[in-house]
């Protein structure tokens, strides 16, 4: 079973190089983490700024440099900021190749829910429904079950959605899963866990077909 | 001649009465117009304010302060999670909250301001935000028509600005601003630095001066900060 880096490390390895990246909050602000030597990738933070680095150090901390996640930020060399409609214009026009997000439910058809718990106090989509409206590559990075040990891969979702026909893969801490034709697709298991537990776990309609490799990290 | 330039803060919000809608730049702290909010808060008597804004501020600090005196009435953002006194004055019914997807918002002013009243967006389509828009399908993809967004006022902030009000903004303290400042009947702009014209690069200039009718420069920024993150210094 992977935790949350290992899950990170999991999507680094799909990064290919000269892409643009849009990393949303939580586990897949760790795949910047891990991304292979060699690989040359531009972050893309959608408050404004392609190229964001790492934190920075105490003396480089500037108020007017953060992410989409408020958090103080550095850029690098040959970064560049725009204003927030270039930054959607450019996810929405589909120019960022991959998005990866974080979920509280994916279902069979690529649906997402990641937004609204009906009955709890709610914070807003942000830019997630435009992050998922029209990019081709959008990997979810989740546990494979909730706090109560409910699946997150179901067959339809149940809470309000975020976009409709949009997720493509999903890593979780049991497997990599494809998103096509209804079904996910059991391609990799976790270190350690077999297709029958990720099956148990999995609500939605799963396909699994032959020898399932365990994925090297 | 004609003169854009004012005095202060509270010389550019002149003009702003209830019940109007005010736009305000800003990715939740950074690049927010904090002295014309601290502004409207000194005028307590101005309340009724739907306010167009990605974020709604902390409890003590940017639009936080309009919510303690209930000046406001309607918020229209993305997400607005850093704020308990917003929270209450939501839960209580006694703040209107219109959310909506950030780059929607973001298009909705830049529209707005270049005098496109809608546009059809992949944005929302198949959710609760596209119940009663209108859907149609290009090239086999389905698009809902968002309605654009003006503004009694838009209320922006830049890094440098001249007195023609030509605006250059600094790192990610751009956001919002550029396109809200196309989008308000009066824009006012106030920045850190106010040049004469001439010193600021024109092939450099973020927001043309005619989007801006009013400017001002504030003094002792608080600049605060959400999220302080860093890393060691050897790391």
């Amino acid at each position: 079973m992977l935790d949350k880096n290992g899950i990170a490390k999991r999507i680094a390895q799909e990064l290919k190089d000269g892409w643009y990246v849009n990393l949303g909050i939580g586990i897949p602000t760790l795949v910047a983490n891990y991304i292979p030597d060699g690989i040359d990738v531009t972050l893309q933070s959608e408050n404004g700024l392609l190229g964001m680095g790492p934190f920075p150090t105490e003396e480089e901390v500037d108020a007017d440099l953060i992410n989409a996640g408020k958090q103080t930020i550095t850029t690098r060399p040959g970064s560049v900021f725009f204003h927030s409609a270039d930054s959607f214009a450019m996810i929405r026009g589909g120019k960022v190749q991959l998005t990866v997000l974080g979920a509280m439910e994916v279902d069979q058809n690529g649906d997402i829910a990641n937004w609204k718990i009906p009955g709890k106090m709610v914070k807003g989509m942000g830019g997630a429904m435009d992050l998922v409206a029209s990019a081709e590559n959008i990997i979810v990075a989740m546990m494979h079950t909730n706090k109560a040990g409910e699946s997150k891969l179901l067959e339809k979702c149940t809470l309000p959605l975020t976009g409709v026909n949009c997720i493509t893969k999903v890593v979780t801490n049991l497997a990599v899963l494809e998103v096509k034709d209804g079904a996910f697709i059991l391609k990799e298991r976790a270190p350690g866990v077999s297709a029958e537990e990720i099956k148990n776990a999995t609500a939605g309609k799963l396909i699994v077909e032959g020898d399932i490799p365990e994925m090297t990290i | 001649m004609a003169n854009k330039v004012v005095a202060n803060a509270e010389e550019a919000i002149e003009g702003i009465k209830s019940g109007m809608t005010l736009m305000l730049g800003g990715f939740g702290l950074c690049g927010i117009p904090e002295k014309c909010i601290a502004a409207l808060a000194a005028r307590p008597e101005i309340k009724d304010l739907t306010c167009i804004s990605n974020n709604a501020g902390v409890d003590d600090f940017g639009l936080g302060l309009l919510l303690k005196n209930h000046q406001i009435k309607k918020m229209v953002s993305s997400y607005v999670g850093e704020n308990d006194e917003f929270e209450r004055q939501m839960l209580s019914g006694e703040l209107e909250v219109e959310l909506t997807p950030q780059g929607t918002l973001a298009e909705k002013c830049r529209a707005g301001g270049a005098g496109i009243p809608a546009f059809f967006t992949p944005t929302g389509y198949g959710t609760e935000i596209a119940e009663g828009k209108e859907v149609r399908e290009y090239n086999g993809k389905k698009y809902i028509l968002e309605e654009s967004l003006t503004s009694d006022f838009a209320i922006v902030k830049a890094w440098k600005g001249d007195t023609k009000g030509n605006l250059i903004f600094k790192a990610t303290a751009r956001n919002f601003n550029p396109v809200m400042a196309m989008a308000g009947k009066v824009t006012i702009a106030e920045v850190e630095h106010l040049v004469e014209p001439g010193e600021l690069d024109p092939n450099e200039i973020h927001t043309p001066g005619i989007y801006v009718n009013r400017i001002f420069e504030g003094k002792n920024y608080e600049k605060r900060i959400e999220q302080r993150t860093v890393r060691s210094a050897e790391g």
